[in-house]
């Protein structure tokens, strides 16, 4: 019976929209089985909890006030008076954290498996842009609840801007809407967080998920030669089945983390008052704010942080580049150099987090 | 004909207001000559009484509408020249204390100063021939007298401390008087100087509040509660009934003053009552007396209402800061502040069974505060209840999919 | 394939794949719904419907006689409503800004009063004697109904 339905609401459909040949084409859609499959299953995580975060936000959005004066109200608001606020709210922010530790692992994956080697180049330029557009969720939705550490950590982040010769100060005014960060700021940082970035993520997300269905999942370069002799698995159901278990997982780990461990409100922002000692930005941002903190103050006759903000520019612009830079990988060669350099990147960033965290630097 | 005649009409008219205009010839004849013989003209510009059309002959006599010096300034016209300093207060006083006179210009102005000043310790030295105390002059200026309520003036609320500290803060000028010159010194540093001075708080009193205007003396030993109780009333009362004012009086020991001080108090802090080291109490009451042994307990009930306060007000602010509603709570708490500060304001009465009574209300509304705080942070863990149950929903969905997963790779031949 | 473990032709028997599909269909629903719900009781609007608190209902018409005051509560912090001899409704801050006691209304001086250091302040919230450095903040208030709203000026 349901067979029959099914057959006669895809058929309607067909008739007007050719769905039978996308459908045909995604049922032959195939998981390669190896060694490193474990890590086929972090794109799709990242893909669930960005979901997570799209509907915690919608909801989110129907209390929430993106004014310097009923901002961190309205997030008591939530949190206090609306049922089960506390529990979206809490979600929410965990979810962001969780969201972006999966996708560095998706990209440090991708990374060191060179998945972007060709036809996968632009693949991996939109996943780039799309952990950009990520951490730019990240900074501005931290703002958001206008809380003391939220205020301060947008001032010191928003101030290294600063350090950026010619467009460095047009672009902090930018940034924070005034020389200072201010209600104006909040109302900027809301724009951004829900107008801005979604919509440009939506694009290049499509983009990034339409290449992906088209050219397949890629093997690592070692075991290219015996890709047709690998055993493989069909995304539909069963691939899909196993990502909908570590789905599962997920929802069951924000729930507890959110009953267990709740995101605090904190203090309401006071724009006058003197900033906390250990102002500390979010983990993820810790290892570039740990490098500045470090760098000397001046490098050469140029000003150390310009020269850290300008290397952390460079490494961007080269992360995007990655598969028109890796030559070796290009001609279909081993590139350990790019497999160091993944290495040395990794450790890089753990290292630094680690100290920001551990040592009282300065 | 009829041109030369509206041109010559005009010129008159023109000029009648020039010729109409009062003729001061001390004004046009000081304000050219140097230094001290000008200050006068300068500082008058500004003067209260120049509002009035008061000048210098107002005062000084003479007649100013003459260009000689010598006719201008005769005493049979009436010139009395400056007044030495003992003739001042009487000088400044045939107006001022003359309610007719005063009524002519400002009817809501007080004409007693004069009659007050005499009964003051500055008016009764001056009355012995000490020209070295304060008169009228010292204390209002003499040309530029700007009225009280105007905030450059020397006698406005926050300028009197220091123009009392003008003589009382000089060693050398008060030296033979045998009072103290650190008055000033330490009221800047009091609870009353720095509102005062430092943030223009009118409503803190300055040396004239306590001591008086002109009529200035400082407050007998036996009045001085009734001073400080203008403004502390509720202690002032509570004192006068307690067991402290009859041995206060025969001691003939200032009242107020005793605990807290005169120039440079300080604002008091639960360390002042007990029986450690350094509290007031212990600077009469010795170890093993009735009295030590109702400071230490008196300042026991105060403690314990004070520790159930901060208690309360930690355990609602953890509350709060981790998300939960607690405005009912924190508005009780304020409840409990305000019968911590009535607690200390009942110290006064010096009575332990009084201070219990007002404590133990105090600990029942604490307590109450408590319990909704504790309420709060339960809820906390009311949800962790709550995921438990979902977290088993999960799980066996998650079994269920396990389980259909090994089936689905059975069906493909996967496994 | 061998019939004893229950597999027919290389699947599990019918019963146990159907207990399974159940199984899983029930346990997604109940998920479902465990997910549902809170998202459903979370867009109905709560019973404050209001974050930043600018207004409160203070009290009743009628609950008041002329030249009488009373405490209300204003968010966390306690409010002054007085009823003037006039009939008309007034209403502040009871924060004293001394050392924050709760003032009160004194019929008998028209005017409040604060019980922790005799400050009086007039009915427009002004200081008129006593250690207080601030007037009182004066709220505005609207008569709705029956009920009388005070709410931030």
């Amino acid at each position: 019976m349901e067979a029959k339905t099914r057959s006669k609401v895809l058929d309607w459909l067909d008739e007007r929209l050719q769905v039978q040949v996308a459908l045909s084409f995604l049922a032959k859609k195939v998981v390669p089985l190896h060694r490193h499959s474990i890590w086929y299953y972090f794109g799709g995580m990242a893909l669930f909890l960005f979901s997570v975060q799209v509907v915690t936000g919608i909801l989110l959005l129907l209390y929430y006030r993106p004014t310097a004066e009923a901002a961190f109200e309205s997030v008591q608001f939530i949190v206090t008076e609306v049922r089960f606020g506390w529990l979206i709210r809490s979600i929410h922010s965990w979810s962001a954290n969780l969201m972006v530790a999966v996708l560095f692992v998706h990209m440090l994956s991708v990374f060191l498996l060179k998945a972007y080697r060709k036809p996968r180049e632009l693949t991996w330029v939109t996943g780039v842009l799309l952990f950009f557009c990520v951490l730019g969720f990240g900074f501005s939705g931290y703002l958001l609840p206008w809380n003391t550490l939220a205020f301060f950590a947008t001032k010191v982040g928003t101030e290294l801007v600063n350090t950026v010769p010619v467009v460095g100060q047009p672009l902090l005014i930018f940034l924070r809407g005034g020389e200072d960060v201010t209600g104006a700021t909040l109302t900027r940082f809301f724009g951004f967080h829900v107008a801005v970035l979604p919509m440009l993520t939506a694009l290049v997300l499509a983009l990034h998920l339409l290449m992906v269905q088209f050219q397949g999942m890629s093997v690592p370069p070692s075991m290219q030669g015996q890709e047709d002799r690998m055993k493989k698995m069909p995304f539909f159901p069963n691939f899909l089945l196993r990502d909908a278990l570590g789905w599962l997982v997920a929802l069951g780990l924000l729930a507890a983390l959110a009953a267990v461990f709740p995101w605090e409100l904190g203090v309401k922002a006071d724009p006058f008052a003197p900033a906390p000692a250990g102002i500390k930005p979010e983990w993820y941002f810790m290892f570039m704010f740990q490098t500045l903190k470090l760098a000397p103050s001046h490098i050469l006759f140029l000003e150390g942080e310009m020269v850290v903000f300008l290397f952390f520019g460079l490494c961007g612009l080269g992360l995007i580049l990655v598969p028109f830079l890796d030559v070796w990988s290009r001609r279909g060669e081993r590139s350990p150099l790019f497999t160091a350099a993944g290495i040395l990147m990794i450790v890089y960033i753990a290292t630094m987090t680690a100290v920001g965290y551990l040592v009282k630097v300065g | 004909m009829k041109q030369l005649i509206l041109c010559v009409l005009a010129a008159l008219f023109l000029a009648t207001p020039a010729l109409a205009e009062k003729k001061d010839t001390c004004v046009s004849c000081h304000r050219d000559l140097d230094g001290e013989m000008a200050a006068p003209v300068q500082g008058m510009q500004g003067d209260v009484h120049a509002q009035y059309g008061l000048s210098c002959a107002d005062c000084h006599g003479g007649d100013p509408t003459q260009e000689d010096m010598e006719a201008s300034m005769d005493p049979r016209r009436g010139y009395r020249g400056a007044p030495t300093v003992e003739q001042i207060p009487e000088f400044c006083g045939t107006c001022h204390a003359d309610a007719a006179t005063i009524r002519k210009f400002k009817p809501g102005l007080r004409v007693d100063q004069l009659e007050l000043y005499w009964t003051s310790v500055h008016g009764q030295q001056h009355q012995k021939g000490d020209w070295k105390v304060a008169q009228c002059v010292s204390c209002h200026g003499v040309h530029g007298i700007l009225p009280g309520s105007d905030p450059r003036s020397p006698v406005y609320p926050t300028n009197v401390p220091r123009t009392c500290a003008r003589c009382h803060s000089d060693a050398g000028l008060m030296a033979g008087y045998r009072i103290p010159t650190d008055q000033f010194d330490k009221y800047r540093t009091s609870v009353h100087g720095r509102p005062l001075l430092e943030k223009g708080v009118r409503g803190a009193p300055a040396c004239n509040d306590c001591h008086g205007n002109h009529g200035a003396a400082p407050p007998g030993v036996s009045s001085v509660s009734n001073v400080c109780g203008q403004c502390h009333p509720v202690n002032s009362e509570l004192l006068k009934q307690s067991p402290h004012q009859k041995p206060f009086e025969e001691m003939g020991v200032a009242a107020c003053e005793s605990c807290h001080g005169n120039h440079g108090i300080q604002r008091p802090t639960d360390d002042m009552l007990g029986a450690e080291e350094g509290s007031a109490c212990t600077s009469c009451h010795e170890r093993g007396s009735r009295g030590h042994q109702a400071a230490e307990a008196m300042r026991g009930a105060v403690d314990g209402l004070k520790a159930k306060r901060d208690a309360a007000e930690a355990l609602i602010l953890r509350a709060e800061q981790a998300g939960m509603e607690v405005s009912q709570a924190k508005f009780d708490l304020n409840e409990v502040g305000n019968a911590l500060t009535k607690a200390r304001a009942s110290v006064h009465a010096f009575s332990l069974v009084k201070l219990e009574e007002t404590v133990k209300e105090g600990e029942g509304l604490a307590d109450g505060t408590r319990r909704k705080g504790e309420q709060a942070i339960a809820e906390l863990q009311f949800r962790r209840k709550g995921l438990g149950v979902s977290l088993v929903i999960i799980l066996g969905v998650a079994v269920a999919l396990f389980f259909k997963i090994r089936e689905m790779d059975r069906r493909r031949g996967l496994r | 394939m061998a019939h004893g473990e229950g597999l027919l032709n290389g699947r599990p028997a019918g019963g146990r794949r159907r207990f399974l599909n159940w199984a899983l269909g029930g346990g997604a629903v109940g998920l479902a719904g465990s997910v549902f719900y809170p998202i459903l009781q979370f867009v109905l609007p709560p019973r404050l419907s209001e974050a930043v608190l600018a207004s409160v209902v203070a009290g009743k018409v009628g609950e008041l006689a002329p030249n009488t005051g009373k405490i209300f509560k204003f968010g966390s912090k306690p409010g002054l409503l007085v009823r003037l001899p006039s009939g008309e409704y007034k209403a502040f801050s009871a924060v004293c800004s001394h050392l924050q006691c709760t003032v009160q209304y004194r019929g008998d001086l028209s005017q409040i009063w604060c019980a922790c250091h005799n400050g009086h302040f007039n009915l427009n919230g002004e200081v008129l004697s006593g250690p207080p450095p601030a007037p009182l903040e004066a709220y505005s208030v609207a008569v709705r109904g029956d009920e009388i709203v005070v709410s931030k000026a």
